[in-house]
């Protein structure tokens, strides 16, 4: 692991109303890792997830991202962090008033001052690295579910972001659609050497994109590591996860 | 805190730290126009045709009763000034705000709650983006400038609906309802409607985005957020009056 983390966690806890759901998660992700949080649904990982570039403040606990403490950040302080991490939402979280070409050019036009020749390069970019050229006069509703993640996907590598999170991203796909998807991750991530962490509980998937892994459970983290040492790990959750996705 | 008043005052919350948001956002650059001028065709244009209904019926139906009323103490002469005052101080600004708060405030409450609930406010602020400034300013604000103009229209539309009773009804002369109705009103009178108005356009749209950006829960909560939107809108428009007339009055 790099010395110094490129997101890092110190005792994270939040609650919403009265019911704690996070209470002290520590995480480290190394820069141009991808470290995958595993766990049940209702766990908390998309919660976690959503700490990770200031969409929620932490009750208590700390959130690094470079040399950035997200904690004492205001709303406008950290669109210049979500300028560096890039966000995958589980249901896409496409505008589905405005074509794909304005949804993947969204960032571009309000953060960079592009002409529309420049604008139109890069977005054709963006869509030949999630293999959807030539769809940007579609609107979202017009996409399968598959197409829409890889849209989503392309608007969040728009701004050449040091880190991206996603957020179930094989979720209500097909298999064979969910591994195509992996292998994109996989392989954007190789090609553009990102920070990535997902949160998934398809088990499949998470061996199949990450590097790191770690359990999120009753609020905490309950293992973390490299595949090797889950597979070897006697932690009964664990084995229970590792087990099921035989 | 439990029960309606708790949720009564945590709805007062989130329409007044929205408010505070609306504000700082107002001024901030780059101010954009697209979005505004879509948002006054959609609050402005788009409700005409049920504004002018409303007007010129309640117009009609004022002056009917009115008219009857007044004949029995042989008054019907004051027709004109009753109908201009009850239209251009209340019944002008309250109806179209009214109507505003069942067409435009749904809609904006359905819209901001469906893209909510599908993850798309979200997706816009972890795109560095103001959900506030993007959206909010500009329905806030067409709703604002609008509703004062509808108004004006609405006060118009039912003068003239009432005019047809007068002539055909009670057989007063136009002429002379026209002339008694310009002697007997101000510019207060037209003013005060005008500011209610845009008081009104604030609060029906404030509420609106509140309840759509706070929905949850599916199509369910949208349908559940739309509801209570315009249920909250019309009552805030109701007591906001009481409040307006009193100030008016003193000034």
């Amino acid at each position: 692991m790099a010395p110094q983390a490129f997101i890092r966690v110190r005792g994270l806890e939040k609650q919403f109303d009265g019911k704690p759901v996070l209470r002290g998660v520590d995480l480290d992700v190394a820069e141009g890792e991808t470290v995958v949080v595993l766990g049940v649904s209702g766990q908390g990982k998309s919660v976690l997830l959503r700490h990770l570039n200031g969409l929620l403040k932490p009750d208590r606990g700390e959130v690094w991202v470079g040399a950035r403490l997200l904690n004492r950040l205001n709303e406008d302080q950290l669109f210049e962090v979500r300028k560096q991490v890039g966000m995958v939402f589980q249901l896409g979280g496409l505008f589905d008033s405005l074509t794909v070409f304005e949804n993947v050019g969204y960032m571009l036009r309000e953060h960079a001052r592009l002409d529309e020749d420049e604008l139109g390069r890069r977005v054709a970019r963006l869509l030949a690295l999630v293999e959807l050229e030539g769809s940007e006069a579609l609107y979202p509703s017009q996409l399968s579910g598959g197409m829409q993640k890889r849209v989503a996907l392309a608007r969040a590598l728009a701004f050449e972001p040091r880190a991206v999170l996603y957020d179930e991203p094989t979720t209500g796909l097909d298999p064979l659609v969910a591994e195509k998807i992996n292998q994109l991750i996989r392989n954007l991530q190789k090609q553009l050497g990102f920070t990535s962490v997902v949160v998934t509980h398809d088990l499949r998937s998470a061996f199949a994109i990450g590097d790191r892994f770690a359990l999120l459970d009753a609020g905490r983290i309950r293992f973390a590591g490299t595949a090797e040492q889950a597979r070897a790990s006697r932690d009964q959750l664990m084995c229970e996860f590792l087990h099921a996705a035989l | 805190m439990q029960g309606w008043s708790g949720r009564f005052f945590a709805q007062v919350g989130e329409v007044t730290l929205l408010s505070r948001e609306f504000f700082r956002y107002l001024f901030r650059r780059p101010f954009e126009l697209r979005p505004l001028l879509e948002q006054l065709d959609n609050v402005g244009v788009r409700s005409l045709s049920v504004v002018n209904l409303t007007a010129i019926f309640s117009g009609m139906v004022l002056a009917l009763q009115m008219g009857r009323f007044l004949e029995r103490f042989g008054a019907k002469i004051y027709i004109s000034r009753i109908m201009g005052l009850s239209l251009l101080r209340e019944m002008g600004p309250v109806l179209t705000a009214l109507m505003i708060g069942a067409r435009v405030g749904a809609g904006i409450t359905a819209e901001l709650g469906s893209m909510k609930v599908t993850e798309q406010i979200e997706a816009m602020r972890a795109l560095a983006t103001s959900p506030v400034k993007k959206l909010v300013v500009p329905r806030v604000l067409a709703t604002v400038l609008m509703l004062p103009v509808l108004t004006i229209l609405a006060d118009t539309v039912g003068i003239a609906g009432g005019l047809v009773v007068a002539i055909s009804e009670l057989g007063i002369s136009g002429g002379f309802f026209y002339r008694s109705l310009l002697q007997n009103m101000t510019l207060g009178d037209l003013l005060s409607g005008l500011g209610k108005a845009a008081f009104f356009g604030y609060i029906i749209s404030i509420v609106a985005c509140a309840k759509g950006l706070n929905a949850t829960g599916g199509a369910d909560g949208v349908g559940r957020a739309t509801t209570s939107a315009v249920v909250a809108s019309a009552v805030s428009v109701l007591v906001l009056d009481f409040f307006l007339t009193k100030l008016f009055l003193f000034l």
